[in-house]
């Protein structure tokens, strides 16, 4: 409980920041999730409020963008590039191979929550494709040796960063 | 305040209207009729549909009409085969994003977007078909909305906000996934913000949301909604 409201007392100082601005609700909301890890409907309910602005309204920005994320995701995020240019080079593949091993399906997490599979699109390094994204980090050129390993190193606690 | 007056040409016929007024206004006042669905005067334009695409003289782009406002000296084309074929294309494709079975339908003979088939000659669909499958949504005490027979025109959104000011619904996600969601895509019988007025079903071309037991012609009278948007004019 104690958690929760310190995150709100965080939101209500990015709110206070914005001046409690319609315009900035999307600014807001990348705050928000940056300090919840996702937005749910309580919050989105919270936003709406504070913002004067129809919860309709506010659910429609967040589905536009892929980027928010509506549950809450595992402790590890790994992405796979699904843009042409990592498509071509095989990252299909290397996105098989991840969730054999480690038994879930893209865009889901492993049953212990460890673990979250997520798509984009084109993360604008066609260059070094195919790319995964593990936690924060870019693995460019990736094989699924490479990433597997380095799953396997987040996941067995060698500490990663965020 | 000074409006500037322009002149222009339509169909080769010449009109004066004031600046910033839309193509399609500007048409209608000299007695020439675009075809529309996504537009409802008292609203504010959307452009979603691209019915109402016309061509203008020195540019080879086309405009939707209902959102382009007139220039000087524009000389516009509102009727030609190019336009025509255009059209019929995008009558087939809202036929093809979803699930139109016109003998099943509530709004069969009273549907906005099988006029339009029918007026421009649309007899088949050159696009594979999606049959989309979504689940009704009658929660509501009297209020359906069926989202497979919804084009995604946005009336009943814009209603909502401007005239009834409750922005209970809009939309969620992109593309093809796009859906027309009430408050944070509740269910319509949980709707916090409804006020059950009944105007999306009004405004509605199509038979996505409905009233419960009413004949569709009886909620669709274009009076009520011609009445509505008479309302918004006068403000
Ligand atoms: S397609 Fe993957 S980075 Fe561009
Ligand atoms: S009426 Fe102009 S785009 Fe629909």
């Amino acid at each position: 409980m104690e958690k929760d409201d310190k995150q709100r007392i965080m939101l209500e100082k990015v709110l206070k920041e914005h001046n409690y601005q319609e315009s900035a609700l999307l600014e807001i909301l990348h705050r928000a999730q940056e300090i919840y890890g996702y937005l749910d409907k309580d919050l989105m309910m919270d936003i709406s409020g504070s913002l004067n602005l129809p919860p309709s309204h506010v659910y429609g920005v967040v589905t536009f963008y892929s980027f928010f994320k509506l549950r809450k995701s595992g402790e590890h995020v790994v992405t796979g590039c699904l843009g042409t240019a990592c498509y071509v080079r095989g990252v299909e593949q290397i996105m098989e191979a991840i969730e054999q091993e480690f038994k879930l399906k893209r865009g889901g997490s492993t049953a212990d929550g460890k673990l979250s599979l997520l798509l984009t699109r084109c993360i604008g390094a066609c260059a070094m494709a195919p790319n995964i994204v593990v936690d924060d980090e870019v693995i460019g050129k990736a094989t699924k040796e490479v990433v597997t390993q380095k799953i396997r190193e987040v996941l067995g606690g060698v500490k990663a960063e965020t | 305040m000074s409006v500037n007056i322009i002149k222009l040409k339509i169909d080769g016929v010449e009109v004066t209207v004031p600046e910033g007024t839309a193509i399609l206004k500007a048409a209608k006042d000299s007695g020439i009729i675009i075809p529309t669905l996504c537009n409802l005067e008292g609203l504010t334009a959307y452009g979603g549909c691209r019915l109402c695409l016309v061509e203008v003289s020195g540019t080879p782009k086309l405009f939707p009409a209902c959102s382009t406002p007139v220039g000087p000296n524009m000389e516009i084309t509102t009727q030609s085969d190019k336009l025509k074929e255009y059209r019929k294309m995008a009558v087939q494709m809202l036929l093809a994003e979803r699930t139109h079975i016109c003998s099943v339908c509530v709004a069969d003979d009273h549907c906005e977007l099988q006029a339009m088939a029918n007026q421009l000659g649309v007899d088949h669909v050159m696009f594979e078909r999606n049959w989309s499958q979504d689940e009704i949504d009658s929660t509501h005490d009297f209020l359906v909305i069926d989202r497979n027979r919804c084009i995604l025109c946005t009336r009943c959104i814009r209603v909502c906000d401007q005239i009834e000011g409750v922005h209970t619904l809009d939309l969620k996600l992109r593309g093809k996934d796009s859906q027309v969601i009430m408050d944070l895509d509740e269910h319509w019988g949980n709707s916090c913000s409804c006020t059950s007025c009944r105007k999306c079903a009004k405004v509605c071309p199509v038979g996505a949301i409905y009233i419960e037991g009413e004949p569709i012609e009886h909620t669709k009278k274009r009076d009520i909604a011609e009445f509505i948007v008479e309302r918004r004019n006068r403000r």
